[in-house]
């Protein structure tokens, strides 16, 4: 197992420098002068020199490359043109943001999921179950970022349940992690966002595990637990859906890409402060710094998702053994 | 010599192994009983007729503005007999630019879909087929595809490239193969060990023809499928990738008509701007996803419903 992990980080490691190089050599293959989104053309031309010389555009490319994958090593993105501030700080800064919206996005569609699907499975055949797959498919269809903006426009604006947008109240600046997200006021901002991205999400976890569970239900032991005549959710929860179960995280796994994707939409839509907005207007402002930190942690953070899925799914199925 | 293997090959047993004459008549029959497939077909077809038909449908010039009775600019009216979506903030007519962003939508959808199933099948039949050290070199490209975030991806590529939407498609293309390619290179890996192949391989059929005459007939049940679920998958993409600001300015797109509501601001109170658009995009992709499950269960008889 723990050498099954190490490779596995080894990979993901190999993966990273190798999506870095694709992303460093995308941006300098901008046809036309890069120079001039960089530094500002009517800049007097010392100045500009300056601005060059100090972010080492002036450099051969490969020379910008061996420099750019050392300091990869030392966690090191540069400093951003836009902040004039380290890349890895602002990045920091912007991670805890979006992981908070993702995972808790995550964890009500697959608590929903989880238990719809199965109870969905045992209903199979009756209005309820047709009315839960056509609702599912139709928000996996609806763009996430249109979601939003309905969800705003009628939540936020007409009935004004919740604030439209930000993680906190105008005006208000948190400094610890404790103040910034430890308040009531950034749940009520967490709410409308978590609702639209579960929605997103919920299509996965609910049509596998009702395919899954209804593979079990016709399985031997079922039939077995009801000739002992236990009872329907003895059964339904504590034989079958435990079982069900696994391919469930295995979807979700191959799932985390698309998710990520979404969760860029929304972020820009409810102008969340997280590394999703954060690459959308650093790539508008040719930040390319800034665009290219946060590809490479977003990146890192979807294969560590996915390795974090492949290892709770050899926890789970005691049949898998990774050698 | 290759007849033998001709008429070996006609009897494909498996639920895969149909070809697509009779997939085609499996789905038909389907329809009958499979009431969001019909609903699913009646809507495509009503969007590739509004697709095709777009200028003669769109009453007005998308950017026109228009005036009302006193000169004035008919600005973010709500849905009337004249603007049956409503207007803009700069009074153009959102009816016209649904219409005409329909064509952008299947056309983005349709040519990705065709260039990623014909990348994605070419390499899936390939590594399925020799195996060995080709199917590794070409399965560590698949995973290196597979580590890159599609979306963030997409916004880098179509910021880097002028925005146009050829380089929407591009874009998409470049990341979405390896899902067929997986998909497809799976099917083979299974056809490659049926009798029929090695009777073609022993009559001293070539690697091509084997490949094309004999395996790529079984496949195509699923990559038909898997380019439906790309259909769908591409519109998305150009939907978001327009939202965000990085699409064709040229082209009218249901994404941009979305963008220009929201970075305008008035996403949150023009509620005809925002959800005329939107609904397009839903029921198109809804009515691609009914045709594409329907023919998932035509495919895999295990889904079809007791």
């Amino acid at each position: 197992m723990l050498k099954y992990i190490a490779r596995r980080i080894g990979i993901m490691l190999l993966m990273i420098v190798l999506i870095s190089t694709m992303i460093f050599f995308l941006f300098r293959a901008i046809p036309g002068d890069p120079t001039a989104y960089v530094v500002d053309p009517s800049m007097p031309q010392e100045a500009r020199e300056l601005m060059l010389e100090r972010y080492g555009l002036n450099d051969s490319k490969w020379k910008q490359y061996t420099i750019f994958i050392k300091d990869l090593m030392k966690l090191d993105f540069g400093d951003s043109f836009f902040y004039g501030r380290p890349v890895g700080q602002i990045i920091a800064e912007r991670v805890p943001a979006t992981l908070i919206l993702m995972l808790s996005a995550m964890a009500v569609a697959y608590l929903i999921g989880v238990f719809g699907g199965a109870w969905m499975a045992w209903r199979r055949g009756t209005r309820m179950e047709s009315v839960g797959i056509t609702f599912a498919l139709i928000f996996r269809s609806a763009p996430t970022f249109w979601v939003g903006l309905m969800a705003i426009l009628v939540f936020a604006t007409k009935f004004r349940w919740f604030p439209p947008q930000g993680m906190r109240t105008a005006g208000y600046t948190g400094e610890t992690f404790k103040e910034v997200f430890l308040t009531l006021d950034f749940l009520k901002h967490l709410i409308l966002p978590t609702i639209v991205s579960g929605l997103y999400f919920i299509a996965t976890p609910l049509l596998t595990m009702r395919n899954s569970m209804l593979e079990v239900l016709s399985e031997d032991y079922i039939e077995m637990a009801h000739a002992k005549g236990l009872r329907e959710n003895t059964i339904l929860y504590r034989h079958a859906a435990r079982n069900a179960l696994l391919p469930v995280v295995t979807a979700g796994a191959l799932f985390i890409g698309s998710a990520i994707g979404g969760q860029v939409l929304l972020e820009v839509v409810f102008s969340w402060p997280g590394l999703g907005r954060e690459i959308v207007q650093a790539v508008t402002r040719h930040d390319y710094p800034l665009a290219q930190g946060a590809f490479i942690i977003i990146s890192a953070i979807m294969m560590f998702m996915n390795l974090v899925a492949d290892i709770l799914y050899g926890i789970l199925d005691p049949r898998i053994s990774y050698e | 010599m290759n007849a033998t293997a001709d008429v070996i090959s006609d009897k494909k047993s498996s639920g895969l192994g149909k070809n697509p004459r009779g997939v085609m008549r499996l789905f038909l029959q389907n329809l009958r009983r499979d009431k969001l497939a019909l609903f699913g077909v009646a809507i495509l077809i009503f969007f590739i007729l509004v697709g095709i038909f777009a200028n003669v449908i769109a009453p007005y010039e998308p950017s026109e503005r228009h005036y009302n009775a006193e000169r004035q600019i008919r600005r973010l009216e709500g849905p009337s007999s004249e603007h049956w979506f409503g207007t803009t903030d700069v009074g153009r007519d959102i009816f016209s630019q649904v219409v005409l962003g329909t064509r952008t939508a299947l056309l983005v959808g349709i040519l990705a879909a065709l260039l990623v199933t014909l990348v994605g099948s070419s390499v899936g039949i390939i590594s399925g087929y020799f195996g060995g050290i080709t199917d590794s070199i070409l399965m560590r490209i698949v995973d290196f595809f597979y580590a890159i975030p599609f979306i963030p991806f997409v916004i880098v590529l179509s910021a880097v490239l002028n925005p146009s939407i050829w380089n929407i498609i591009l874009a998409v293309s470049l990341l979405s193969w390896r899902t067929v390619a997986r998909m497809v290179r799976s099917q083979v890996l299974s056809i490659s060990k049926r009798p029929f192949i090695k009777a073609a391989k022993v009559s001293g059929a070539g690697d091509l023809r084997i490949m094309f005459k004999y395996i790529l007939p079984n496949v195509i049940p699923i990559i038909l499928l898997e380019m439906a679920f790309m259909v769908n998958w591409a519109i998305m993409a150009e939907a978001s990738v327009a939202f965000l600001g990085f699409g064709d300015p040229d082209k009218q797109s249901w994404g941009q008509i979305l963008h220009f509501s929201f970075v305008t601001g008035n996403s949150r109170n023009a509620w005809w701007w925002t959800a005329a658009p939107g609904v397009a995009i839903v029921l198109l992709l809804i009515s691609i996803f009914f045709v594409a499950r329907a023919l998932e269960e035509v495919i895999d008889p295990r889904l079809r419903r007791r």
